[in-house]
Formats: structure tokens, C-alpha cells, sequence
């Protein structure tokens, strides 16, 4: 952080709040900007994410019905007639619900007009297993959107990266999706008391979170504390391993991987959700495909199991990487 | 968009349907002469006898007004305005075509006179004129949104789900079934359990109107009556239009399934057909009548011979508008 901003006062707040603190920022800062979504006015959100604003915008937030298409189709007119709208889908699981929406009229707008129109829509969903929702409300939902072109994919794992991520997406031309792991809500961290465009976090940049050299291990939300986690247990062994939040999937920062790989040569990724038809799985065959040259062993790739998330706290914590996990991948890969 | 003078007995009014009715069919025409003759991709959704629906109620429509529609939707953007030529170029895949060349006939879309497009998921766009609603009532600009789309789609989810929310939101929007008694291949009675689609509206807390659809001056009526109601922060209407899909559902369907004589009594009712006789009973003469005809023929060829001496895309044009910085 620059002198001038370690200068400017800031606030705790936790990664639940902060959502709220985002939208609010924007709402203010842009009158185009509306939100909509089931119970995120009156009620302030199923997870309280979005308490006061509607009070404070009054109309230009709204109260839907339980309609995913339409809130996702609404949202799209919205933006064709130069709104700026963000709607909410209560859990990233009921994706599935408005998929269509999504994935044919959100991302191809702009593609099917031949440029007629930007469709500056932001999507905010809460995502990730952890915190005991079952198998229909705690999966990891990004990886569904990877293979549809025209959907930027932010998952900030940290309460700035919350906050700056958040507005710069509403701030964006083209559609984002923004998933808010529900398993971080408790998470602390600081952000400006005031309103302040230096905390904008721009989309598709990397946070290289603690350097190291023997290693590179790549993980976002849950998955990033995990592997802060584990590099603090290495390094009690001896090893250091360099963490890279990569805080949007699409457009992905290769060139901060491919920088970090060039110091450790050696790669491990850790994704919530499946192995297969991941980011994690993509980011390997892509380190693979143009940066070869750069490894030293080939790269391990630690996933969710590749079941439905269970419920039972046993059954749901040991389907998830963890830090333990992590620390053994990483051993294993030093050594080879 | 066309806005003419309230009362819809003028002659200049039926003339302009008249002209953008032929045009229309014209077009339709030469389309479906490009496909037997292999000059256009994928398949085709036609519009020929469904024209009065899409010009009456775009006449009720002004400026700042936007419409969405279905796969089965040139006449829908033709009728609001856009241009001929652009239109063909788009289903040739040209570059100057509407969109590029990156939606063919299914994505019909012209922005610069509020056709907001064709969309060609069945119900898809409902939603997207909600939207175009909402905008219109957080911005204050009293703007109405038309939403086209065919029998077959009342049994979507979004049917549901875009009527409710414009029924509780109020928003200024004219739903409008297009009911040609075909969803694809089946019959409306084979896939409805309640045909009274127009008696849907008062599930949604909107007056639910069926009209003539192939009587031009009928359907403007009802528009210009859902369009005021609109507009006056009243809310959204259902409109049902009755007509009929003279092709079949696509290229490749004959339309066998049509029972004998249906076509041939439909035909009888050619909108075309009635509106003529609307222009005579206001006394337009024949042959006023016969160089509008003549005289849409003509743009609609002079536009299609323009279309096909234009270029294709360049192939590289294909990572064009996928983001907004390429």
C-alpha cells in the first residue's frame, strides 16, 4: 500500500458486511447503479448481507419475487436501457435455476448484437461449501460459468479484495459474476471509513499473498486461508511456499503465475469443488501447455472430492482440501 | 417506429401499415426463396401471415418505446423500423449486417430504433422487456416495453415469472402472444390445459385482451389501449393475437400435421388481405393500393441485391464483442 492510503483512516469490518459497505459505495457514487434480488431490501438479505439500503435508496432497490430468470432477464433490460444493475442470487447453487439466462442472454448478449450494447450487469451469489448448507446449497458454483465466453468471474477471498473487487464490477462494462463465500462472512479485515476509489481492486490481477521460493501454490477464498495456513506450517519445516490468490478466474493473471513459477518451479493448486472441468484443472493445462520450460515437476492439483457436498460436519470438512492436505501435497513436491 | 395521428380511420395510417406489412412478406418471401436455394445457414423461423401483429402493434408504439421478440421475429424489427437491407445482410452472415454478422436470422437485434432484439430460447426476452420496463419506471421517461413471443411459450417458467413480476412491479409493459395454434409442431389444445391464453392475465393482475390478429387496425386498437394503460402507470396488459403461421415452424417442416383446409381458410384471411379491404372501405382505390404493393417489392428486392454484394465478415471478426475490450 502506498503512503497516501496507509494515511487515510480505515474501519474493521467483516466479509459479510462489507458486501453491504460495496454496494452502498456505489449506489452512492452512481445513480444508474440498481440492485435487485429476493429479500434484499426490507429484510436486508437472507445472510443480512444488504441491511440499510434500502432504506437508504429507497426504489432503485428492490424487492423480487422468487423468479431467478426473471431477476437475471430484468437485470439484462435493465442494462440495455443504461442502468447498471446488480442483482442478487441468494445461493450461487440456484444458478442452476437461471442458467439460461446466464449463459445465453447474459454473456452473448454483446455477441449476438455485434457490439450494439454492453450489458454492465453484476451478478452477486453466495458460494462454497463449509458452513453446512447440504448438497444444494454449498457448492462451488464459479467453475460452472468457465467454458461460457462474455462472464468475468470474480472470487475475492478477503475482506479489501471484497470490497474493491465488488465495486469494480459494478463499475465494469461487461457482465461479472461475483461469488461471495459463505464460509468466510466472519472473516475481519480493514477497509476506508470514507468512500475511496484508491480501494477499487481491478478485475484480473493476481494478489501474490506471502512470497516464497520452493513452491507456488495457487488458491482462491476458502481455499486461499488454507494455504496461508499451510505456507506458515512449512516454513516452520523449512520450506517456502509462495501463495497467489488469483481474486478473478476470468480474465485469469497467468503472467503472476508464470512469474512466481519461474522463481519455484513447481506448482500446486487448491480448488474448492470437483477435480475435473475446473479452474484449477484449466490453470494446470495452461501452465502446461505455453510454460512447460518452467517446471521442474509436474503440477498437483488438490480438489474437493468428486461428490455432492455432504452435510454432516465430518462428512462436508473431510471432502475439502485443508491445510494438512496442502502441507503434504507440497512436501511430496518438493522432494521429487 | 411509426406514430401517426390518434383514430385509426386515416388514410395515410393504412397506407404505412399496408407498405410495412408488404415489405414484410416480401422479405419473408425472398428468405425462404435463399434457403431452398442454400444461401443462408442453420434454419429459419418465418413471419408470413403474421404481419399484422407486429405492425399494429408497433404502430401503437413511439419513440423511446422498445420491443423484444422470438426466433420467428424480422417482421417484429422490421416493423419498428430497421432497415431492410441490414436485416438481409445479417441473415447472409455479412459484416454489415445488423449485428455483424454474429446472430443470423434468429438475433435480429437494432438497437437505434428499440428493437431490443429476437432472442431464440423460447420466453427468454420476457424478462428482458421486464427489464426494459424497470429501467423506464426508476428513470421517470414513460417508455413502454412490447414482449412477442408465441403460443408455445406461455408454458415456459419465464412466461410466469416476467408476468408476476410486471404485475407486481406495475411496470409498462405489453405482452404479446402471438397465437399462430402451433407451439413447433403441436397443437395449442395438445399442450395447453387452458386455452383461454388471453384469461391468463388475470393470474398476473392484467387485463387479458384476444384480438383479431390478422386485422391491422384491430391490433393497433388494442395496443394503443395496453400502451396508454402503460404508460398512465397502470401497469402491463396480456395481449392475445390470433393468426396463423402460413410456413411451417422451420425450414425443414412442411406443416403436415395441419389438418386439410385449415391453411386454405387461413389464407382466405390473408392480413394482407384484410387490410386492403380495411384501405378500400376508407377509400383508398385499388390502385393506390397496388403501387404500395408494388412499390414494397421493389425496396425489399433493391435492399436484398445490396445484401448479397456485400462482403463477409473477416474471420478475424470473431473475437469482436465477446468483452468490450477485445
Amino acid at each position: 500500500m502506498t503512503d497516501t492510503l496507509a494515511s487515510r483512516p480505515l474501519v474493521q469490518m467483516n466479509y459479510r458486511k462489507v458486501i453491504g459497505r460495496a454496494l452502498a459505495d456505489e449506489l452512492a457514487h452512481d445513480p444508474r447503479v440498481v440492485f435487485l434480488g429476493e429479500d434484499v431490501g426490507e429484510a436486508g438479505g437472507a445472510f443480512k448481507t444488504t441491511a440499510g439500503l434500502k432504506e437508504r435508496f429507497g426504489d432503485r432497490v428492490r424487492d423480487t419475487p422468487i423468479s431467478e430468470q426473471a431477476i437475471i432477464g430484468t437485470a439484462v433490460g435493465a442494462s440495455l436501457m443504461g442502468l447498471r444493475p446488480v442483482a442478487e442470487i441468494m445461493f450461487a447453487d440456484f444458478a442452476g435455476v437461471c442458467f439460461d439466462q446466464l449463459v445465453n442472454t447474459l454473456a452473448k448478449y454483446r455477441y449476438t448484437s455485434g457490439g450494439q450494447a454492453s450489458v454492465p450487469v453484476t451478478v452477486r451469489m453466495a458460494n462454497g461449501a463449509g458452513a453446512g448448507f447440504g448438497p444444494q446449497h454449498s457448492q462451488a458454483a464459479e467453475n460452472w460459468f468457465l467454458n461460457i465466453p462474455g462472464l468475468k468471474i470474480v472470487v475475492p477471498g478477503t475482506v479489501p479484495d471484497m470490497y474493491g473487487l465488488l465495486r469494480s464490477a459494478v463499475r465494469d462494462d461487461d457482465p461479472v459474476l461475483v461469488f461471495e463465500h459463505k464460509n468466510l462472512f466472519t472473516v475481519k479485515g480493514e477497509v476506508p471509513a470514507e468512500p475511496d476509489d484508491a480501494h477499487l481492486v481491478p478485475i484480473g490481477v493476481a494478489d501474490v499473498v506471502r512470497e516464497g521460493g520452493d513452491v507456488t501454490v495457487v488458491a482462491t477464498q476458502q481455499m486461499r486461508h488454507r494455504a496461508q495456513e499451510a505456507a506458515a506450517l512449512l516454513a516452520d519445516r523449512g520450506v517456502s511456499a509462495e501463495v497467489i490468490d488469483p481474486r478473478t478466474l476470468v480474465p485469469f493473471d497467468l503472467a503472476t503465475v508464470a512469474a512466481s513459477l519461474d522463481k519455484t518451479s513447481r506448482l500446486v493448486v487448491v480448488q474448492e469443488g470437483p477435480p475435473d472441468g475446473g479452474w484449477g484443472a484449466s490453470l494446470i493445462s495452461t501452465v502446461c501447455t505455453q510454460h512447460f520450460e518452467l517446471l521442474d515437476a509436474a503440477p498437483v492439483l488438490l480438489a474437493s472430492d468428486p461428490t455432492p457436498v455432504p452435510y454432516a460436519g465430518v462428512l462436508e470438512q473431510a471432502s475439502l482440501p485443508d491445510a494438512a492436505r496442502i502441507v503434504a501435497a507440497v512436501e511430496q513436491l518438493v522432494r521429487y | 417506429m411509426t406514430t401517426e395521428p390518434a383514430g385509426s380511420g386515416d388514410r395515410t395510417g393504412i397506407v404505412d401499415l399496408l407498405r410495412r406489412m408488404h415489405e414484410i412478406r416480401f422479405f419473408e418471401d425472398t428468405v425462404k426463396d435463399w434457403f431452398s436455394r442454400a444461401l443462408v445457414r442453420g434454419s429459419t423461423h418465418l413471419y408470413q401471415g403474421q404481419e399484422a401483429v407486429a405492425v399494429g402493434v408497433t404502430a401503437a408504439l413511439g419513440p423511446g418505446d422498445t420491443t423484444t421478440c422470438t426466433y420467428r421475429g424480422h417482421g417484429t424489427v422490421l416493423a419498428q423500423g430497421a432497415p431492410l437491407d441490414r436485416a438481409f445482410g445479417e441473415i447472409l452472415g455479412k459484416a454489415e449486417g445488423l449485428c455483424a454478422g454474429k446472430g443470423g436470422s434468429m438475433h435480429l437485434t437494432d438497437l437505434g430504433v428499440g428493437a431490443l432484439g429476437s432472442f431464440a430460447i423460447v420466453g427468454a426476452h420476457l424478462p428482458i422487456s421486464a427489464g426494459a420496463a424497470w429501467a423506464a419506471q426508476v428513470q421517470g421517461t414513460g417508455a413502454v416495453s412490447a414482449s412477442f413471443f408465441g403460443d408455445g411459450a406461455v408454458n415456459i417458467g419465464t412466461f410466469h415469472e416476467s408476468l408476476n413480476l410486471a404485475g407486481v412491479w406495475k411496470l409498462p409493459v405489453v405482452f404479446v402472444i402471438e397465437n399462430n395454434l402451433y407451439g413447433e409442431y403441436s397443437p395449442v389444445s395438445t399442450t395447453t390445459a387452458n386455452t383461454d391464453l388471453a384469461g391468463r392475465g388475470a393470474s398476473y393482475g392484467m387485463p387479458g385482451v384476444r384480438v383479431d390478429g390478422n386485422d391491422v387496425l384491430a391490433v393497433r386498437e388494442a395496443a394503443r389501449t395496453a400502451v396508454r394503460r402503460a404508460r398512465d402507470g397502470q401497469g402491463p396488459t396480456l395481449l392475445e393475437a390470433m393468426t396463423y403461421r402460413q410456413s411451417g415452424h422451420s425450414r425443414s417442416d412442411p406443416g403436415a400435421y395441419r389438418p386439410a383446409g385449415e391453411l386454405e381458410s387461413w389464407l382466405a384471411r390473408d392480413p394482407l388481405l384484410v387490410a386492403e379491404r380495411s384501405a378500400r372501405e376508407l377509400g383508398v382505390s385499388q390502385e393506390a393500393l397496388d403501387q404500395v404493393r408494388e412499390r414494397a417489392e421493389a425496396e425489399v428486392a433493391e435492399a436484398a441485391a445490396r445484401a448479397q454484394a456485400w462482403k463477409d465478415p473477416e474471420p478475424d471478426a470473431r473475437f469482436d464483442h465477446v468483452w468490450m475490450a477485445r
